[in-house]
Order: structure tokens, then sequence, then C-alpha cells
């Protein structure tokens, strides 16, 4: 079986304070690291579980600059076995629309049995590359997927709606699962693993490569562009405690105890 | 039907009368009869396409029919909720018909044929304005209780068009097969009066065991975020969030909680909010009455410490 991964490098901010670049435009990226995008490093373990259980092969694709080659490195060390990155500063500003269009270029001309992405992506959050990858390849698609049955030529997959409740549907292979966070547990990565990983070639292409023109990437070939962004005003803020953390834990205690609470 | 689709129909309808259009709402079920009035009350016209095989969501039988009406009726602006079925029907629709697709949106706005959008990057952290190519056609996913609801007085008593549906036969590749109910959990955080939530915040699951000592000390119940549940730090019945439980205790104290969207709406109506958090501009602080900026490792024990004192102190 064999399996594509598409992968995103892309900063982990969870617990960073954001500052707005000098564009106006993008984050303030120093003093970030970088990693695989969670929803894909979950794509990923579900990747190698498949090809460890049914035999075949996992390629790592990523659209991104030459840094993102960590993650490909990462991927390869947790079981991908080629990878190949799509790099060119023509691409920068593209949306979710024309980032599809440029792993399409690539995908269309490999042999693949499944193509796993993230559910969206942690940065831009836009949930759109898989489905809309799925429709130009003219293949079947599941979104928010949690579970994948394997069968002959189809899969029953699992798919999260709201409150714990899921659906489940049955779709005809090769087909675009964009998994959620959850699906698997993410393994580490092995001293060996790392070791293997260096000496694999990475495969770059450009747009060139890619049969593509300038007016299919960048701003002009996306759907939305990026005016500006902003931290968002606040309207409503908590009213902070301060002090030393004894101070704070009084204080809290203090508050508990007037309303009632312990 | 679902609380989006009246915060969009309020939304859309200052989009018409700002635009000088029509607003249509499509509904598309096995049985129409009793949404299709209350859709009427808010939308000019209601497209109806009423056939078993509507009966649950598939992309490709929806997919197949707004197709179709999209193409037919040239609307200025396509919208839909921002749902697990949004996520899976709107960007594949986009794709097909060449319309430019925002998703997510927290704001829309229409002048002079062009589209902007406002949505959200980073889990929160910033929003960011962006602008359409121009198309004849716009289409946005709009995220859940962002815009209120608002049933427009006098109704709008709008006309209810029945559609024949295009679809011929069922739909073998891709199948709807069956609900998948959550397991039935051993903890039902919704019943709690004070629950403890912790987040990625909280670093390593073996921090977990002073956490849940601080919820015993304040007779609470321990949930979490999403994070923490997939990690497999928790089971999923103590998951507070859109994909979890929605929860209204007198007390929810978030430990370590960043804020992201899907994890307010599980909260945001409980009675007394309390954040602890290292990033002073995290989300959460916008939701919460009472925040600390601090690291949470120095007040978790501390705040015991000093609640089994009162504890104590009143036997």
């Amino acid at each position: 079986m064999d399996i594509i991964i598409c992968a995103k490098h892309v900063p982990e901010t969870a617990e960073a304070e954001l500052k707005i670049d000098a564009t106006g435009k993008n984050i303030d990226k120093t003093g970030l690291v970088f990693d695989i995008n969670e929803w894909d490093d979950y794509a990923l373990e579900e990747a190698v579980r498949m090809k460890e259980k049914q035999g075949g092969s996992v390629t790592a694709i990523t659209v991104g600059a030459d840094d993102s080659d960590s993650t490909l490195r990462k991927c390869m060390a947790r079981g991908a076995d080629k990878a190949v990155r799509i790099t060119d500063p023509k691409f920068n500003g593209s949306d979710g629309f024309a980032v599809a269009k440029i792993l399409h270029s690539a995908i269309k001309n490999l042999h693949y049995d499944l193509i796993l992405t993230g559910a969206q992506a942690g940065d831009d959050g836009s949930a759109m590359v898989g489905p809309i990858l799925a429709e130009l390849l003219k293949i079947h698609h599941v979104t928010m997927v949690k579970k994948i049955e394997l069968g002959a030529g189809v899969a029953k997959v699992n798919r999260e709606l709201e409150g714990g409740l899921e659906e489940q549907i049955e779709v005809k292979l090769p087909a675009v699962f964009s998994v959620q966070t959850g699906i698997n547990e993410p393994r580490y990565v092995s001293i060996m693993g790392i070791r293997k990983a260096m000496q694999k070639e990475i495969k770059v292409m450009t747009l060139a490569d890619t049969g593509l023109t300038e007016n299919d990437v960048g701003p002009a070939g996306s759907w939305i562009s990026i005016e500006n962004m902003y931290v968002p005003p606040v309207e409503k803020q908590a009213e902070f405690l301060k002090g030393s953390p004894e101070e704070v834990a009084a204080k809290l205690t203090d508050l508990l105890k007037a309303k009632g609470l312990i | 039907m679902r609380d989006i689709t009246f915060e969009m129909l309020t939304k859309a309808r200052e989009l018409a009368a700002k635009t000088g259009s029509e607003l249509t709402a499509v509904l598309l079920d096995k049985n129409v009869k009793q949404h299709a009035q209350a859709l009427a009350e808010y939308a000019k016209v209601v497209l109806v396409v009423e056939d078993q095989k509507l009966e649950n969501f598939n992309s490709e039988t929806y997919g197949r029919i707004l197709t179709n009406l999209i193409t037919e009726h040239k609307p200025m602006l396509v919208l839909m909720g921002h749902t697990s079925y949004g996520v899976e029907l709107a960007p594949r629709l986009a794709t097909a018909l060449n319309l430019p697709l925002a998703t997510d949106c927290i704001d829309m706005t229409i002048e002079s044929g062009v589209f902007k959008v406002t949505r959200q990057m980073y889990g929160g952290k910033v929003n960011v304005s962006s602008v359409a190519r121009k198309a004849e056609t716009y289409f946005a996913t709009v995220r859940q209780a962002t815009f209120a609801p608002q049933k427009p007085t006098p109704p709008e008593n709008g006309q209810i068009i029945k559609i024949q549906s295009p679809l011929a036969e069922e739909i073998e590749e891709k199948r709807f097969i069956q609900y998948v109910l959550p397991p039935p959990g051993g903890v039902d955080i919704t019943a709690a009066e004070k629950l403890v939530g912790v987040g990625r915040g909280i670093k390593d699951v073996a921090n977990l065991p002073m956490m849940e000592d601080l919820a015993k000390t304040m007779g609470a119940v321990l949930s979490c975020s999403r994070p923490i549940v997939d990690k497999g730090w928790l089971p999923t019945d103590r998951q507070v969030g859109t994909s979890g439980k929605t929860v209204k205790p007198k007390l929810y104290l978030a430990l370590g909680i960043s804020g992201a969207f899907q994890h307010i709406l599980g909260m945001k109506s409980s009675d007394l909010i309390i954040a602890i958090n290292k990033d002073p501009k995290a989300p959460i602080f916008s939701f919460a009455d009472y925040g600390v900026v601090e690291d949470l490792f120095k007040v978790v024990p501390a705040l015991k410490n000093k609640i089994s004192e009162v504890q104590t102190k009143k036997v």
C-alpha cells in the first residue's frame, strides 16, 4: 500500500505570546520553535502504522521553505520512506487553495493508494487543503477522521461530529483522509530513525517543476489574501490578581470563600 | 436545526439589506415540513429539496444538489456553518464551482462587490482581515456562536419553494453507515458544581496528580481541554469543548488552558471563571472573570495549601 502524507512545517504557538511583525501581515517568528503541524503528526503516525501492517511505502510531501527539511527528516525518522519538498519564493502568500494546487501538481504523477493530511493546520486553521486536493485529483475524501478500517478497495472511516458523536462512512479508495488529533498516539522518534533519516535524500521541486504558472500560486492563485493581521481587541478582560504565588493563592481563596464555593 | 443556522441567517439578512440582495435559505432533508417554516421566518425564499437519500449528511449527495442550485441561481454569497459537515462539504464544492472560499469567518462584508472577511489564526491569538479575489459568487463558512441570532419582527414570511431532487440513484462510492455514540463514561462532568480544567500548560501526565489533588481539596471534579484527551492523559468523558461536553458549573478554574474557541464554547456560560496561564494575552482571559498570569506550578500548590487551611479552620 503506497501512502502519501502531506505535512506542514509550522511554529509552535500554543504557549507563546505572539507579536505582529513589521509587515503587519504576519507574526514575528523570532524565537519560535518550528515543528510538524500537530494534525499532520497524527496523519504521519497513522500512515506508518498502516505501512507496518500492510507493507508498502510512505512518502511525505511538504510545500514550504528550506527550513521545512527538518519536518521532512522527522517524517522519515518516524518511518516515511521518501520525502519531497516543493519550494519557491513565488509560493509566499499562498492560501489553502494555492497550496492544494501545488501539492496536486506533484502528487498526480505519483502512485498512491491513500493520501493522509491533517484536518487543519495550527497556524491558519483553514481546514481546506485535504478536500480541495481530493477534488483536484477527482477522488473521494473524508475529513475529521478518527478511525480508519481498510478493506478491499474501500475503507470504513469514523468521522468526528460535534459533542462526542461520530458517524461512520464507507468510501471507495483511493481517497484523501484528513485526520483529527487523537486518532492515535504518535510514537517517539528513535535515534536509529534519526540516523537513517539523515542519510536519505529529500527530493526538491520548484515552481518550474510543477507545471503551474505564477498566476496559479501566491496571492494571484489564492482565493483569499491577508491584508492585515492584528492581536484581537480585548472587549472584556478578566480582573487580574497580582502578587507572589502565595499572595495570589490567598486572594483566590478569599474570593472562593466569599462566594460560598469552599 | 442548530443555532448556527439562525446565527448565519441573521448576519445574512444584514448583508442582504446592505447590498440590496435577496436572502434565500436552502434546506435538504428527507422530511422538510417542520424546518422549512422556521427558515421562512428569516429568509425571503426557502428552497427545499426533499428526498429519502438526504436523511443523513453526505457530502456527495448534498454537494451535487448545491452545485445545481448555485449554478442556476448565481448568488452573490453562499454561507455554510463551519461545522464538521461544513468542513467536509465547502472546500470541495468551492473547488468544483471555482468560488473563492473563506473558512471559519468571524465577520464578513461586501462593499462594491468586494468580499472581505475576518478570521483567526494561531488558535485565536491573532485576527486577520482578508480579501477574496473578485468573483461573481463568494463562499464562506461561518464560526458558531459568533453572530447573535435575531428573529425578525415581524417574521419574514418567506416563500417556500419545493425543488425536485436531481439525484437519480443512490451514491455507492461514499455512503453513510451509522452514527457512533461516545462510550459511556464514568464521570459526568456536566453534573459537577465545580470543575478544575487542565490544558496543555500542565506539560506532562506526571503533573496530573497535583491537579487532581487541588480539585479534590476544593471539592471539584477534574476536566480538561482536547489536547489532554488526544494525548491519552484523561478519558474523553472529561473533555470540555465543541467535540466534548458543554458545562455550566458554578466554578470553572482553568489551569494552563489558552482558550482556543472550541474550548471556550464548551465553558463560557460557567458562573465564575478563573484562569491561570503564563501568557498574558491568552484568549481565555477575555472570558474569565478573574485571571492570574503566573506559572501554574507555583500557584497550584500554594492554592491547595490555602484552601486546606480554610477548610481545617471551618472544622
